[in-house]
């Protein structure tokens, strides 16, 4: 089970409270937990990474097991226990601007 | 009895306030959408109860939202906006190219007839339409693919297309207006452009009477004279009577013809008003007494309407889609400000009242009347 924290403006748009929770199939990668996300919450295209690019929003990162992934490649593996469900992947608005 | 539902767009969320037609107990709603800038908020002539917002910020970028019950609710419908092909480029500050980089959507414009179908006019320039409430966007690219295009370069605040407006009698036509290219008009619904900018004059461009590269700010027009348009422009009140094909300077006596919002009055389509601002740099009204100018000959004579309006230490701003006027009689004024406060005048302007004090900065305010 993938467990997502998204930032709060996103958790109102969405309208869950809490953690994401979802099983994800085949490779646990940045990209799958992207288009799993957005697949049960359509709501958030666009708002995470740019609709035609699919580039992460420059103002949102991406932070698991105490670590910065925002660059990595969206095809690498995501952590072992991001992937087992021991931690969390966050998706975090920048802290930038009023 | 009548009456007024209006729309306040703030810097971090969206109000709906409601009177009935006297037009002194204002009920507030919201903030919907608290911490998202949103631009602009705009309902369905046809059914009041549709309503579109435009919602946004740098972080998680821009949502459409719509309401089928006067903005009790809300949800998100569609949010790609993107660019029929290869964009290009167009220019930028400092002169060089830069590529057609979607950032934002400043003004909804609902059809007149059909509420499905709303066009948006977004940054940088370009317009999209939507006909099916706001899930699918599709850009009328015949306006950004303008052989000029290549040579617009943004205002301050961004190449916008922040102005629409639809003839009410010919539905074929529609004008849109760009800071800082100018205004154009379609007769063809969208499907070519041409400007019409002859007799503005810019000196902040090199050429002062070009044919594009005009800092319009906002264009205005009496629904049953719609081809007479009236104009802000960054310096001077301009007037049109042919459809935009000339224009002429009505900035007459005012006391500085810099300013952002310009409208119409409901029921006399030669009175309009303007907020005077000191200046491009100093965005604020002059002398620190904030007046909007009324014209009752459609320009050149200005009057200062100042009842109820502080007449000392003011130093907001109006934006340009922050006025709006309602259908009652007397017609109904309103307008916010950069300070949060929104003023109304249920008396055509004569007198005017703080409705709410303390909102975030204003970006727009829209006016319904409703039965």
């Amino acid at each position: 089970m993938i467990r997502v924290i998204l930032p709060a403006h996103l958790r109102a748009l969405a309208r869950v409270n809490g953690e994401v929770c979802f099983e994800i199939t085949g490779e646990i990668t940045q990209r799958a937990l992207l288009d799993a996300l957005e697949s049960r919450y359509p709501m958030l295209r666009g708002t995470i990474r740019d609709h035609v690019t699919q580039r992460r929003r420059p103002y949102v990162r991406f932070f698991a097991c105490e670590k910065d992934l925002s660059h990595q490649p969206c095809d690498a593996p995501l952590p072992q226990a991001v992937a087992d469900g021991t931690e969390p992947f966050l998706v975090v608005g920048a802290m930038a601007g009023g | 009895m009548s009456s007024v539902r209006l729309l306040v767009g703030t810097r971090k969320g969206a109000f709906v306030l409601t009177s009935d037609g006297k037009r002194t107990d204002w009920k507030i709603e919201g903030p919907h959408f608290g911490g998202w800038e949103i631009y602009h908020m705009k309902g369905s002539p046809a059914n009041p109860n549709r309503i579109y917002a435009s919602q946004s910020t740098s972080w998680f970028g821009q949502l459409i939202q719509r309401s089928d019950d006067g903005g009790a609710t809300w949800e998100p419908v569609g949010n790609e906006f993107v660019y029929d092909g290869q964009p290009g480029t167009h220019t930028w500050y400092d002169g060089t190219p830069h590529p057609w980089e979607f950032a934002r959507v400043w003004h909804l414009e609902p059809s007149l007839h059909d509420p499905d179908l709303v066009y948006a006019g977004v940054e940088d320039a370009a317009l999209f339409r939507s006909s099916d409430g706001g899930r699918n966007w599709e850009e009328l690219s015949a306006l950004r693919r303008h052989p000029s295009g290549p040579s617009w370069q943004p205002g301050a605040g961004g190449m916008c297309l922040h102005t629409i407006l639809l003839d009410p009698r010919d539905p074929a036509r529609m004008y849109g207006a760009i800071s800082a290219a100018g205004v154009f008009r379609s007769d063809d619904a969208g499907a070519s452009w041409r400007p019409i900018n002859r007799g503005l004059r810019s000196n902040g461009i090199p050429d002062e009477d070009a044919e594009v590269g005009h800092c319009v700010h906002r264009i205005a027009m009496h629904p049953k004279h719609p081809d007479t348009l009236y104009m802000q422009k960054h310096w001077d009140v301009m007037r049109s009577d042919d459809g935009g094909e000339s224009w002429s300077e009505v900035s007459g006596n005012l006391p500085t013809d810099f300013g952002f919002p310009i409208d119409v009055h409901a029921h006399e389509p030669q009175t309009i008003y303007v907020v005077p601002i000191t200046s491009d740099s100093q965005h604020f009204p002059p002398d620190g007494r904030l007046r909007v100018y009324r014209s009752r000959t459609g320009g050149n004579e200005w009057e200062a309407l100042t009842n109820g309006l502080p007449q000392e230490h003011c130093y907001v701003n109006v934006l340009r889609d922050a006025m709006a006027v309602d259908k009652l009689d007397s017609c109904g004024i309103y307008f916010g400000t950069t300070g949060g406060q929104v003023y109304a005048s249920s008396d055509s302007g004569d007198h005017w009242t703080a409705i709410a004090r303390d909102f975030p900065a204003v970006l727009s305010v829209e006016a319904q009347t409703l039965p």
